[in-house]
């Protein structure tokens, strides 16, 4: 199941509906809650698009509480949903707040672009990165694909496929794994 | 007995201090007069202060206004005085202050008390700070937008931390006495809160150390990102404008109790650390962004990077450095 989110209509319904910025703790913590409710709506696989292309400003600390918090809670090692997520609609000052609020965590999320191909924003290492642009130029792939491609072993490309897929950076789909920015 | 406190003719971070000792040996409860009348210019900073020493004391203080009236004029176009006539006595009639197309004031003295002035301070300066840091500083749209984050992030820093509310004030001007002239835009936090020390100490389980005072809170929570909160996410804010202020060759400074520390770029030869400064309560934070000259700050950069770096490495010897 896709979904898409916008989070100014979030905001606006969450919080203040003469609000257009994301700004502050409070309100970054009510807008990931209500997120939250929207996909504990949807128990099984979900892929959701959370689309910024409304909001105006984010601050660091309404970055750490959207963004990072609920990237943080659904790839722990037991999230409560298997819940997958691509972002849309993020201008460089948004991905300035956002990647400073996930690299505190260790973690990373797939951004789409309107010029050009998503990328992966926050920290990944270098093989991570190469594993995850095979696996897009692919669209899908399984270990063996991806291993022969990166000129690994397949234990090694394995591991790498895996721990992106639990980071919610790709989705696995059986043998398969699926580049996010595709799916999207 | 009423204790006279004249207003320095020039108002600003260093002349504030002038105030502060003249106020440190008074009881709270101590009836004070804050003479003004002298005052030629202020702040953004100095202004800010001023309604935080009112807020400071117990027995309600009396303002004598500038005499000057363009001085005045100016107070009242920067909101001042609605924000004092609540607290302290005003002598005389002070203008009313009038809608103003003015673009030196950025956004008029704001209090700041709760999540929701943050959004009406940001939702304010926005388009506004967008046109005049374009126009009159040379800041690219890019780079208003960061400087809007870090305002907001240090009117949160009053929310979540002071324990009561305070005032933001953004103008900009010339600056005669630096940067010979070149116009800066300058972000001034005043809250007679709990400050950086006592905030750091309500973490549970800190160990606090022999060191331990107000410098070194101001060090954890400005250079190292400390934050009261356990979570890793804190500290965010006064990180995000440390690293956009490197970018603009701004300046940092934060006050907190009896000390002070600067981020200070390669145009001011402030000092890292003040230490021993006459007690005061809450945190008081000035940013200083000057307006851009691409050809002069490169070459300064260059010039001032050795110096900054044998500085660093002669605190790095000493452990720390004060000057009071």
């Amino acid at each position: 199941m896709i979904r898409h989110i916008d989070l100014s209509s979030v905001l606006r319904r969450s919080v203040c509906d003469l609000y257009s910025n994301l700004v502050t703790r409070p309100t970054g913590a009510a807008v990931r809650t209500e997120i939250e409710h929207l996909l504990a709506d949807s128990p099984g696989r979900t892929l959701t698009v959370i689309d910024f292309s409304h909001v105006g400003l984010l601050d660091y600390s309404c970055a750490d509480e959207v963004v990072a918090k609920l990237l943080l809670r659904f790839a722990s090692e037991a999230p409560p949903s298997d819940a997958y997520f691509v972002f849309r609609g993020m201008r460089e000052s948004h991905l300035d707040a956002i990647e400073a609020a996930l690299v505190r965590y260790g973690l990373a999320l797939v951004s789409e672009r309107t010029d050009g191909p998503p990328q992966i924003v926050g920290n990944v290492a270098d093989d991570e990165q190469r594993a995850w642009d095979t696996v897009y130029r692919l669209g899908a792939a399984d270990v063996a694909t991806v291993a022969a491609s990166l000129g690994a072993d397949a234990p090694a490309a394995e591991r790498l496929l895996n721990g992106l897929s639990e980071r919610r950076l790709l989705m696995r789909l059986d043998e398969q794994y699926l580049a996010l920015g595709h799916a999207g | 007995m009423t204790t006279v406190i004249p207003v320095p003719q020039s108002l600003d971070d260093v002349t504030f201090e002038q105030m502060l000792e003249r106020l440190a040996p008074l009881a709270a409860d101590e009836k004070v007069l804050i003479d003004a009348r002298h005052a030629r210019w202020a702040s953004p900073y100095g202004l800010v202060g001023l309604l935080t020493i009112a807020q400071t004391r117990e027995v309600r203080p009396t303002l004598t206004p500038p005499e000057s009236d363009e001085t005045l004029s100016y107070w009242s176009r920067t909101g001042f005085f609605r924000h004092a006539e609540e607290l302290f006595e005003l002598h005389g009639t002070v203008p009313r202050a009038r809608p103003t197309a003015e673009s030196s004031v950025l956004l008029e003295i704001t209090s700041v008390s709760k999540s929701g002035d943050v959004h009406d301070v940001v939702d304010r300066i926005q388009q506004r700070a967008q046109n005049i840091l374009e126009r009159e500083l040379s800041i690219d749209a890019q780079a208003s937008v960061r400087f809007v984050m870090t305002l907001s992030e240090v009117c949160q820093n009053v929310v979540e931390h002071a324990g009561r509310g305070g005032w933001v004030a953004v103008q900009t001007y010339k600056w005669q006495k630096r940067l010979g002239g070149r116009r800066v835009v300058q972000i001034a936090v005043s809250d007679a809160g709990i400050g950086f020390r006592r905030s750091l100490e309500s973490t549970p389980g800190r160990a606090l150390t022999d060191r331990w005072d107000d410098g070194m809170a101001l060090e954890e929570a400005v250079i190292r990102g400390v934050s009261r909160f356990r979570d890793r996410g804190r500290g965010q804010g006064l990180a995000g404008a440390r690293n956009f202020l490197g970018k603009w060759a701004g300046k940092l400074s934060v006050r907190s109790g009896t000390a002070r520390i600067a981020i200070v770029p390669p145009w001011d030869d402030d000092v890292p650390l003040l230490e021993n400064l006459s007690p005061f309560p809450g945190a008081q934070v000035q940013i200083t962004i000057p307006e851009r000259v691409p050809e002069r700050d490169d070459q300064r950069t260059g010039e001032r990077a050795g110096e900054r770096a044998a500085e660093r490495g002669r605190v790095a010897a000493t452990g720390r450095r004060g000057v009071s």
